[in-house]
């Protein structure tokens, strides 16, 4: 249940950034390709923020699909998991979109 | 809670016609939308990199061990700081969520060790790995290994300053294993199959094994060993020398 730490680490920041102004809403960034599940992360955004400056806020959250890039033949395709396997065979692959664990904006006041 | 029936008042007068949503949460301006972009463990991470300019500034080369429950992490353990613990320093760091008992048996090998129980963690973090290294001081140009929570699943995601990550998996588990659990295998810099001894009597194909592993990390070196007859444990302390 990593997601309770992540969730943690969300909300000590916006509080922190929010110099004691109460914050109403919170926008992240998960890609599909973290290992955070979404759900998790509401569910526990509730139990973390109890008693904060971000009691009762609501959380967004962006999902960026997954896509990565073939080092052997250049093309670029999506990516549902993390087994880097391109159309021609190669598994040289970089991923170039859904690993992203950012928050990204909040509301406050 | 602030539910959207209690939203404060909008700003102009009710039953306007206004073209947003009603129940909108905020009145428009009244609230300030502040940018912020950053890594949601950016503080982890920063914790992080101090371990490893600490640790980098006194020779000290740490290795991440993370695997499910029951891969062989502390057999490992206990005879890699037998084995080595003649050529250089090495000092533990245990991860359990309770109790003392790996700490315990690594601790009867002689080698300096500190337990750190995470309670309802289920992962060690850069932070409890600061307390670690205060309370092991470990001696300069140490191996320092940490044994984490077992788990393959959330140990990936914490940057604990380490220089390298090494995912256990023995032979009891299942060939499909890096598939299943793919986060963890794709951060791994190396990955130990343990418990060779056992192969004669499991269904577990190695090649095929490393070939998962590789197809999320084409880059991972895979080695085949055994904490129990010593096979091919020569091979894993030449990596480690190597991570120096």
């Amino acid at each position: 249940m990593h997601e309770l730490a992540i969730t943690q680490s969300v909300v000590d920041a916006v509080c922190e950034r929010a110099g004691g102004r109460p914050v109403r809403s919170v926008r992240v960034r998960v890609g599909v390709l973290t290992a955070v599940v979404p759900d998790s992360m509401r569910f526990c955004f509730g139990l973390v923020t109890e008693g904060t400056a971000a009691e009762g806020a609501q959380l967004e959250i962006d999902q960026p699909p997954g896509a990565g890039r073939c080092r052997t033949c250049a093309v670029e395709f999506t990516l549902t998991d993390l087994i880097l396997l391109c159309s021609c065979g190669s598994a040289d692959v970089e991923i170039t979109s859904g690993q992203e664990l950012q928050i990204v904006s909040m509301e406050v006041g | 809670m602030l539910r959207e029936d209690d939203a404060p008042d909008h700003g102009h007068p009710h039953p306007d016609p206004h073209p947003h949503p009603h129940g909108c949460r905020r009145p428009s301006g009244a609230g300030e939308t502040v940018t912020v972009e950053q890594k949601v463990l950016a503080k982890n991470d920063l914790l992080a990199e101090r371990n490893r300019t600490w640790m980098t500034g006194r020779g000290i080369v740490a290795v991440n061990m993370m695997s499910s429950p029951g891969a062989g992490k502390t057999t490992l353990l206990e005879r890699a700081v037998t084995d080595l613990g003649g050529r250089r320093p090495v000092a533990v760091v245990e991860g359990d969520q309770e109790t003392r008992l790996d700490a315990d048996r690594i601790r009867g090998t002689g080698c300096a060790v500190v337990q750190v129980n995470t309670g309802a963690g289920c992962h060690l973090d850069a932070e409890m790995m600061r307390e670690a290294l205060t309370a092991l001081s470990p001696a300069e140009g140490s191996l320092l290994m940490v044994e984490n929570v077992g788990n393959l699943v959330c140990p990936a995601l914490f940057d604990l300053g380490e220089r390298s990550k090494v995912v256990i998996i023995s032979v009891t588990e299942g060939t499909d294993k890096p598939l299943k659990y793919p986060y963890m295998f794709a951060v791994a810099d190396l990955v130990l199959i343990n418990k060779s001894d056992l192969l004669p009597y499991v269904d577990f194909d190695v090649e095929q094994c490393a070939q998962h592993a590789r197809s999320v990390n084409p880059d991972v070196r895979v080695l085949t060993v055994s904490a129990t007859t010593g096979e091919g444990l020569a091979h894993w302390y030449d990596w480690l020398t190597e991570q120096q």
